[in-house]
């Protein structure tokens, strides 16, 4: 009996699914498992209940790293969310130049986290960087040594990751505007609503569903903000810009708390869930809008 | 144009222009440094212009720069990422289209559930799932190898490529595969012969999300690549940090950060419209 193509077709999809429930769903819930174990090196199956969750919530780094995810998060998706609005209504003016401008604005999206950490390190740096360029114009007591004051070195990752993003918000939020129609520009023009107003009151609540999902990509970008930690700012000084990513990895592959890093794994998938759960209801509010 | 008019667009300009200053600089100041010699970088403003600029930093980043112990620069990882994002990408893009095309065309049961099933690993953190994936591979004894670091690209891009795939062969008219049928085509034929000539521009857009985000990829390399795949991203965040001789040489620092920039920034200008919808494709709702 021949094979129908039905049949194959149903085949093809076998080694992609094999490949989904072993890879994600078999390593998610092996580290949900291990996060009950006090696995060390190497994994023990001994229970171990929620000791594992008590250690992590009493550990000092993991509760920076954890507030930090937070502090960043908020402060980059929202300066991201306000520079590429504003750009993308700039560009919409009918600016002269138009794709040079967008060209500028969208190339750090191309580079890797590293490379944009790299390069902000060393236009930060306090003894050569930006700091002694501006005191050198006269500005003696200008003070921009971020990289090395605990309180301050979490801006430093937002201002590069402002740098790196913004692009990405500004070409979703333009065509957003683009599509727009010219007949409701008319109309608004016809009955003297003054351009601001269009922009605040009309325009913007359509792109709502465009703003969702800026905020989808940046999100992702937040919980899985590893790399620019790493190249920028080493998660230092001390611990002071921790994020979960990085107290996760250096927990498992450098510290050897295997338990204690997949409790922190757990975490940290459970916040996305709830953080998932949240942008399915706005996007939900945006449809009945 | 009124003077207040006038007055707006000034402004503009003004907030457009020095915005690009923002953006522009930090490239700028990682091309001038790597211009520079190693004194010049390390003594003089990062703003000034190179005395006589030339390019010994970029040789020396690529053929003898020290990475820990291993003075061979990053020439050789430079290859690394090429061979890794070669393969992935071209397994990946291989599976994605197979996957969508029977995702979408084929009426097949729970479809959406498979379609369901794989989206939700585009969503959630790679930390969760490194470390089994780790033992997994440790116990196929292919840990740390060209072969483990090349399948967890794979697996990691799937979601994306083939919702990406799937959303362009669900518009296909669904006459044109029936025809085929009638014909008596098989799966593979039909797909060969009727949709991957269809699939260029598609396959254009996936391939640069695929070749951007392995290219770019930090984690996955450092975990599974080990030392003869290590990719470039990996070795010049750790050329950055050894101090070869005590003395951290900038300019050789920034020529390699250059180098590594320069593959995706090259696509990126290049490709135009088809990279914006790359990027942009990975927020299709699913």
């Amino acid at each position: 009996m021949a094979i129908t193509p039905q049949a194959t077709a149903r085949f093809v999809l076998v080694p992609t699914i094999l490949l989904t429930v072993v890879g994600y769903y078999g390593s998610i819930l092996w580290t949900i498992g291990l996060s009950f174990t006090p696995s060390r090196i190497l994994p023990v199956s001994r229970w171990a209940g929620l000791d594992m969750y008590e250690r992590l919530l009493s550990t000092e780094r993991w509760q920076v790293a954890y507030t930090n995810l937070f502090v960043f998060g908020g402060l980059y998706i929202g300066f991201c969310l306000a520079a590429g609005l504003l750009l993308a209504i700039a560009l919409d003016q009918g600016v002269k130049g138009r794709s040079v401008y967008q060209t500028i604005f969208l190339y750090p999206i191309a580079l890797s986290f590293i490379v944009t950490g790299l390069a902000w390190r060393w236009l930060l740096n306090p003894t050569t960087g930006l700091q002694d360029y501006v005191r050198s114009l006269g500005f003696e007591s200008f003070s921009l040594d971020l990289l090395s004051s605990p309180e301050r070195a979490i801006f430093t990752l937002v201002i590069a990751g402002v740098w790196h993003s913004a692009g990405l918000v500004m070409v979703i939020l333009f065509a957003g505007l683009q599509s727009v129609d010219q007949e409701i520009w008319r109309a608004g023009r016809v009955d003297g609503i003054p351009r601001h107003r269009m922009y605040r009151h009309v325009v913007l609540p359509m792109l709502w569903p465009m703003v969702v999902t800026c905020l989808v990509l940046l999100g992702m970008n937040v919980v899985r903000s590893y790399d620019l930690v790493v190249a920028l700012t080493g998660g230092g000084p001390g611990f002071s810009t921790d994020v979960p990513a990085k107290f996760i990895v250096d927990h498992y592959f450098e510290r050897q708390s295997v338990g204690l890093a997949s409790a922190a794994a757990t975490l940290l998938l459970l916040t996305v869930v709830v953080l998932f759960a949240l942008v399915g209801l706005l996007r939900r509010r945006g449809e009945a809008a | 144009m009124t003077p207040a008019g006038r007055a707006g667009r000034i402004g503009l300009y003004l907030f457009l222009v020095t915005t690009a200053l923002f953006f522009a600089i930090p490239l700028v100041i990682v091309v001038l440094t790597a211009l520079k010699d190693a004194d010049e970088a390390r003594g003089a403003s990062i703003f000034l212009l190179p005395r006589s600029p030339d390019l010994e930093a970029f040789s020396k980043a690529w053929s003898s720069a020290c990475i820990g112990r291993d003075c061979n620069g990053i020439g050789g990882r430079f290859w690394n990422s090429v061979v890794i994002t070669a393969l992935a990408t071209s397994i990946s893009l291989l599976l994605a289209s197979l996957n969508g095309f029977a995702l979408a065309l084929w009426n097949l049961r729970r479809a959406g559930l498979v379609l369901g099933l794989l989206l939700v690993g585009a969503f959630v953190p790679y930390q969760i799932m490194i470390y089994p994936l780790v033992r997994m591979f440790a116990v196929g004894g292919i840990h740390q190898t060209l072969a483990a670091v090349v399948i967890v690209h794979v697996l990691f891009g799937l979601p994306i490529l083939t919702l990406i795939f799937r959303n362009y062969y669900v518009g296909l008219p669904p006459e044109l595969i029936k025809a085929a049928r009638v014909d008596g085509a098989g799966f593979f034929q039909i797909w060969r012969l009727v949709i991957l000539p269809l699939s260029l521009n598609v396959a254009i857009v996936a391939g640069i999300l695929s070749v951007t985000g392995v290219w770019n990829d930090y984690l996955l390399g450092l975990i599974f690549s080990g030392q003869n795949w290590q990719p470039m991203t990996v070795s010049v965040a750790s050329l950055s940090a050894t101090a070869s001789s005590g003395v951290p040489e900038q300019n050789v620092n920034m020529a390699a950060t250059l180098l590594t920039a320069l593959p995706p920034l090259l696509l990126y200008l290049l490709s135009g419209k088809y990279f914006v919808r790359g990027v942009t494709a990975g927020a299709v709702k699913g």
